[in-house]
């Protein structure tokens, strides 16, 4: 028998159910993309609205107001950064495209990652799919995506998504999971309802933790947006993706500090909202 | 400064029988238990279960603070949570306030727990996101207490304790003893009629135990309040308890009053915790006095009504200062006028040393 036959081509068994998928629930992927296509462009549109100063200022006034004057101070210099180099369109589009992943993401993981750190057989079955979700190069999983979605930026998000959720989810269980016990026990033995002891002191104990878990998730996200660029999804990514195929080493470095300015932006904005909601939650 | 509470008091906690055994078989060993009469090793033999509580029984009595006294696993604290039924019983019946609280549903347990069963926890359990106001008023907010009416009785429970200068703070800002001191606010505010106090001051130094103990005891009775406190400190269960229960692996060994557990040691077991305790102001006249006639007999030319006088709650201390102001080496103890019994020199050193307190033959 030649060794050479005996092959486990799983894509042979994949690609046919990716069509049948197609053939058979294209109007709901259709819905999905025009969903996701329409919150992209609300947000698109409402950035790009204002002139690139008004938007600053509005963003420095709202951080100043809601987070901190420094994380204030950061969000002025990221958003003038992107606007200096050139790039505040796509920045904005990134930006965009980066923010409703991420949400798309938490929403996935974090009641996903509560019930994994409250039922241990259910951690268990997710942990190989978190496995595989990680380490399976993005390129891999955005072929099915582009299959089913076209070129665009649904397939981009969905990518993102893929990558996103690990992250926070693990977070999620690990934050859950070490929330002390007698803090539980108190909660318990003060007659606390369970949505009181969800609300007043599992989700502020974990909030620390959470935050690690929403910091992994846009980080690994905004690294996907490179990748987005590649299958149309526009943003820093296709500019980063330009300068690496025209070999313009200024248009690269220009389009990934841009890259870094958002991360920074979102990852200071969204650990001070959730810090100020730690405190604010006894209240 | 103790007093017999549980003469005419109503029955606030009231536990029957009750087992707690733990592990994967845990039902089979409760039903040969109960069918059976196993005993704990035979449990763990047959069962592979280990029985946290075997067959305990006690009453709290209002007003009165029960003393649980026990070493690491010894029970004690699955015992006071199955008080409040953060552990459930595997046997018995455990009546809270006239209620079985086995049988109440999970809204019910919540209402008693809010209402009438405070807790204060070794780990204190404060909140820590949370300033020291925020958490004294914890159990009032869990309630739905509007926040202006919980602030003010949460204020009120922190002067109580003596912190109303830090109620801004955060936990993290305060030493061990005034983090416990809000713990104990947490619960007061809360005004329930039992405290649950799960070895509260054992984490602190001997200062500040000692000075909480008396703090702790001295406002439980100000207000009202009954207690159940654990501790694996005899020393501590006799200068806070009005009655101590003493266990030993899951065995409620002794239940009784300091005096009782020190001078009639139940077994060999609590005879040795009893040996280092320092019997001066546990040991009362009526139990080291002997009675009048034999007295008379062994000194015939004594006249027991020229003798210094005192009552049978005396103790030892003060038997002691007497005997020192007397010329004579013997103190009569009169109780409603009558003389009922004479303290000797030599009955305050056996008192002291705590050997048999009945007369031994003629001296």
């Amino acid at each position: 028998m030649n060794l050479e036959s005996i092959q486990f081509s799983p894509g042979t068994y994949l690609a046919p159910s990716v069509d049948w998928l197609n053939a058979n629930f294209h109007p709901l992927f259709d819905a999905i993309t025009k969903l996701v296509e329409a919150v992209l462009g609300a947000i698109e549109a409402a950035l790009l609205f204002l002139p690139p100063y008004g938007v600053i200022v509005i963003a420095f006034g709202l951080a100043a107001v809601l987070v901190s004057i420094r994380v204030a101070v950061i969000t002025g210099v990221a958003l003038a950064f992107c606007f200096l180099v050139g790039f505040w369109t796509a920045s904005m589009q990134t930006l965009a495209l980066v923010t409703v992943a991420v949400a798309i993401s938490v929403l996935i993981a974090f009641p996903l990652g509560i019930l994994a750190s409250r039922y241990k057989k259910l951690e268990a079955a997710i942990r190989p799919v978190l496995d595989i979700m990680q380490t399976v190069p993005p390129w891999v999983y955005l072929i099915p995506a582009v299959m089913i979605f076209s070129l665009g930026r649904v397939p981009a998000i969905i990518a993102t998504i893929v990558y996103g959720v690990p992250p926070m989810l693990r977070l999620t269980t690990l934050a859950f999971n070490q929330v002390p016990k007698d803090l539980l026990e108190l909660g318990q033995a003060t007659g606390a309802s369970p949505r009181a002891i969800l609300f007043k002191i599992e989700i502020p104990s974990a909030t620390p933790t959470l935050v690690v878990g929403l910091n992994q998730c846009i980080l690994l996200s905004l690294a996907m947006v490179v990748l987005a660029g590649l299958v149309g999804a526009g943003g820093l990514g296709a500019e980063v993706t330009r300068g690496l195929t025209r070999m313009e080493m200024g248009l690269g470095l220009r389009a990934g500090l841009s890259i870094v300015a958002v991360a920074i932006l979102l990852d200071r904005l969204s650990r001070g909202a959730l810090q100020r909601g730690r405190r604010a939650s006894a209240a | 400064m103790k007093t017999a509470m549980n003469d005419s008091n109503e029955v606030l906690v009231d536990c029957q029988n009750v087992w707690k055994i733990f592990g994967a078989r845990a039902p089979a060993a409760v039903k040969a238990v109960s069918e059976r009469g196993l005993s704990k090793k035979q449990v763990l033999k047959d069962f592979d279960c280990v029985v946290g509580v075997s067959d305990a029984s006690l009453q709290v009595c209002r007003g009165e603070i029960f003393c649980i006294m026990g070493l690491s696993g010894s029970g004690k604290s699955t015992l006071i949570r199955l008080l409040n039924r953060l552990i459930e019983p595997s046997l018995g019946k455990i009546t809270v306030k006239g209620r079985e609280i086995a049988k109440l549903n999970a809204a019910e347990l919540r209402d008693m727990r809010a209402r009438y069963i405070g807790m204060v926890f070794q780990s204190v359990a404060l909140l820590p996101y949370r300033t020291v106001l925020e958490n004294a008023a914890f159990g009032l907010e869990v309630r739905g207490v509007a926040r202006d009416e919980r602030n003010k009785t949460a204020r009120a429970a922190l002067e109580k304790v003596g912190l109303a200068d830090w109620t801004a703070r955060y936990p993290s800002e305060l030493s061990g003893g005034m983090q416990q001191r809000v713990g104990l606010a947490r619960a007061l505010a809360a005004d329930p009629e039992i405290i649950l106090m799960d070895e509260p001051f054992s984490a602190l130094d001997p200062l500040i135990r000692r000075q909480l103990q008396d703090e702790f005891r001295q406002l439980t009775k100000s207000l009202g309040k009954s207690a159940v406190f654990i501790t694996h400190d005899l020393e501590e269960a006799i200068r806070i308890g009005d009655r101590i229960a003493i266990m030993k692996d899951g065995v409620i060994v002794q239940v009784g009053t300091a005096e009782d557990i020190v001078t009639k040691p139940a077994d060999d077991y609590v005879s040795d915790f009893v040996a280092g305790i320092s019997r001066i102001h546990l040991v009362k006249a009526h139990s080291v006095m002997r009675p009048v006639a034999e007295f008379q007999s062994a000194h015939p030319h004594s006249d027991v009504n020229a003798l210094l006088r005192t009552s049978p709650e005396a103790d030892i201390g003060e038997l002691i200062d007497l005997t020192m102001q007397s010329d004579r080496d013997a103190v009569a103890v009169v109780d409603n006028g009558t003389i009922v019994g004479i303290v000797t020199t030599r009955g305050l050193l056996r008192g002291v040393a705590g050997s048999p307190t009945r007369e031994p033959v003629a001296a």
